[in-house]
């Protein structure tokens, strides 16, 4: 069950081949959901989901997809799992859905489900493509989470929305940033963490 | 100072410190360093000298920022009569923290990120330090002014290669950060004016008729046909307050007197390129007029005239200082009107057409900063295609 490729699979994404760090895939939906936790990580979980159980289907119909109509197979795929995941999320958590609003709907043309489903799961026995969209998924997520934790504790001074930071410090004279929560400092935070990320992994550096 | 070197050579004890010494020794001395080989032409204009250019141009500016803080700050608290000396005593009491946190958490970042990539320190700050206090309002928390300095010199500046390769301007980004960070703090009626006492000094009690806005501010809330623009004591302004300085805004930015003490200083000297200047201002000109010409009461500043968009605000003190930034800015001949020019109309037209902006001249810069390496890559490609035409013909 656990071969060295599997675990690879599931663990490489997390770091080496993470897929917004490395390959810079789904950056406008990290913009776009990271201003405070509770969707980024709603949205970290839709994504894990939907990856999963696509690669999934996609590698059991790996062998009877034609290869000239195969994007127009996996939209479809990927699509239907969109559409119940939204639906599922309207019937149990409809505030999350709306502030997700059609982010959610993006899933589809989120560029890791496509890069994930034509470089994997195309290839791939359905185990390792599980756990292929499981690790991209969470390296997705985890991504989503530290970019919305810096933009909500420094642009709201909340956590989940619980405040954090003291009123104490409110009273002497600190101050929410606002531009946090605009987008280009998600871009920033981004690139922060690529930086730091980098610095760690000398072999990541581009010459 | 000699006697220290062998300590911050490598292999002595201080080598770690090498480029804080050299960036002293060639900051307080001329480096007696020469090169070595080939024929060179020696000219003592470097960039320490073009710096000190600048701060000296910026000086009447400065000097009279201080003493406008103090005129600003006696009027709110009901003594115009303080005294001029009473009245400067109060600003530099005011600005001199301000100056201290942009020098020291500018040049400190400027030095560590020197000692880690081992190269020398470079002289960019000292005009960046000095324009940060001038044009961010007097009543700016100080360690917002910190967030926002050390934001600009870390995103702005030494990510992409430090002193000379930056493409947007330092204080202006240092601006733009603080405006979208603390918006409450950066506008309206409690940013410009400081009202209460500074180190104890000048305390006193509020007048009623205390209006903190800026004149431009004012005219973005203007309501009805006529603008209506007055002083922090309720008084009516007139556009002579607007050249000589006492109105209301940042320490460097209200006199456009000084602001043209400081153009002649860069203009004789050949600091600043005067067609970058002459085409900000032809822009507004033409914006303003073009706005004048069709004035509407939802949009108040335009019935503001022309040669008014140019003395209130922070546009001259752009023109003059932030456009001209030989780094940001174009370098090319026409790319310079071009680039100048549509400084001119966009400031002018946020102003005008865009209520939440008081003030477009830090927009309207940093926008065409991003522009100014496309304009200079048309006008060459331009002048090449041009060249070759010619070369056809014949």
């Amino acid at each position: 069950m656990i071969s060295k490729k599997n675990k690879l699979a599931l663990f490489n994404p997390l770091s080496q081949e993470n897929p917004v760090l490395v390959q810079i895939l789904g950056i406008c939906s990290t913009l776009a959901v990271t201003a405070s936790l509770e969707p980024a990580v709603v949205m970290g979980l839709s994504v894990i989901v939907v990856l999963a159980l696509s690669n999934v289907i996609i590698s059991l119909m790996r062998n009877t997809i034609p290869s000239t109509i195969r994007i127009i197979v996996q939209l479809v795929v990927v699509a239907a799992l969109v559409i119940i995941v939204q639906q599922f999320l309207v019937a149990f958590s409809y505030d999350v859905s709306k502030k997700l609003s059609v982010f959610i709907g993006l899933i589809i043309t989120n560029c890791i489900l496509m890069g994930r489903l034509e470089a994997f799961a195309l290839n791939n026995r359905p185990w390792p493509a599980f756990l292929d969209g499981i690790g991209n998924g969470l390296g997705y997520t985890i991504i989503l989470v530290i970019v919305a934790f810096f933009r909500e504790l420094l642009g709201s001074g909340t956590l989940f929305g619980f405040q954090v930071i003291p009123q104490w410090c409110y009273d002497h004279g600190y101050e929410n940033n606002g531009l946090m929560i605009l987008p280009p400092m998600a871009l920033i935070t981004c690139a922060c963490i690529i930086w730091v990320h980098r610095a760690r992994n000398p072999q990541l550096q581009e010459k | 100072m000699d006697n220290l070197k062998p300590h911050f050579k490598p292999g002595g004890k201080l080598a770690k410190l090498e480029s804080v010494y050299d960036g002293m020794e060639s900051f307080l001395f001329t480096p007696n360093a020469t090169s070595a080989s080939g024929v060179h032409i020696h000219d003592g204009n470097d960039l320490k000298r073009t710096m000190i250019t600048v701060i000296v141009a910026l000086l009447p500016c400065l000097l009279f920022g201080m003493y406008n803080i103090g005129l600003q700050h006696f009027l709110a608290i009901g003594q115009p009569d303080a005294g001029v000396v009473s009245m400067f005593i109060f600003g530099l009491l005011a600005l001199l923290p301000v100056i201290v946190v942009s020098y020291g958490v500018g040049l400190g970042i400027e030095f560590i990120s020197a000692q880690i990539h081992h190269k020398e320190i470079q002289e960019g700050f000292l005009v960046t330090g000095l324009l940060i206090p001038l044009i961010v309002p007097i009543n700016t928390p100080l360690w917002m002014t910190a967030v926002a300095t050390a934001f600009a010199v870390i995103f702005a500046k030494e990510v992409f290669g430090g002193t000379g390769m930056n493409i947007f301007n330092v204080a202006l980004i240092t601006r733009a950060v603080l405006f979208f960070s603390y918006p409450s703090k950066m506008s309206g009626d409690a940013a410009f004016v400081k009202t209460d006492s500074a180190f104890g000094f000048g305390g006193g009690q509020m007048i009623d008729a205390y209006t903190g806005a800026t004149p431009l501010g004012q005219v973005a809330t203007n309501v009805g046909d006529t603008l209506t623009m007055t002083g922090v004591d309720g008084s009516q302004l007139s556009l002579c307050d607007a050249f000589w300085g006492t109105i209301a805004g940042s320490p460097g930015e209200t006199s456009v007197a000084c602001i043209l003490i400081g153009a002649i200083i860069l203009l004789v000297t050949g600091v600043a390129s005067w067609r970058v200047m002459l085409s900000v201002f032809a822009g507004g000109l033409a914006m303003g007029a073009l706005a004048h010409a069709l004035p509407s009461a939802t949009y108040p500043a335009s019935m503001l005239d022309p040669l008014a968009h140019l003395c209130y605000g922070g546009f001259a003190f752009a023109a003059v200082f932030m456009a001209t930034d030989p780094v940001t800015g174009a370098r090319t001949h026409t790319g310079q009107f071009i680039y100048g020019f549509l400084i001119g109309v966009i400031a002018v037209l946020i102003r005008v057409y865009n209520s939440g902006y008081p003030e477009g001249a830090m927009l309207a810069i940093l926008l065409m900063n991003a522009f100014a390496p496309l304009i200079d890559h048309c006008v060459v490609s331009f002048n090449i295609k041009r060249r070759l035409n010619r070369a056809k013909a014949k």
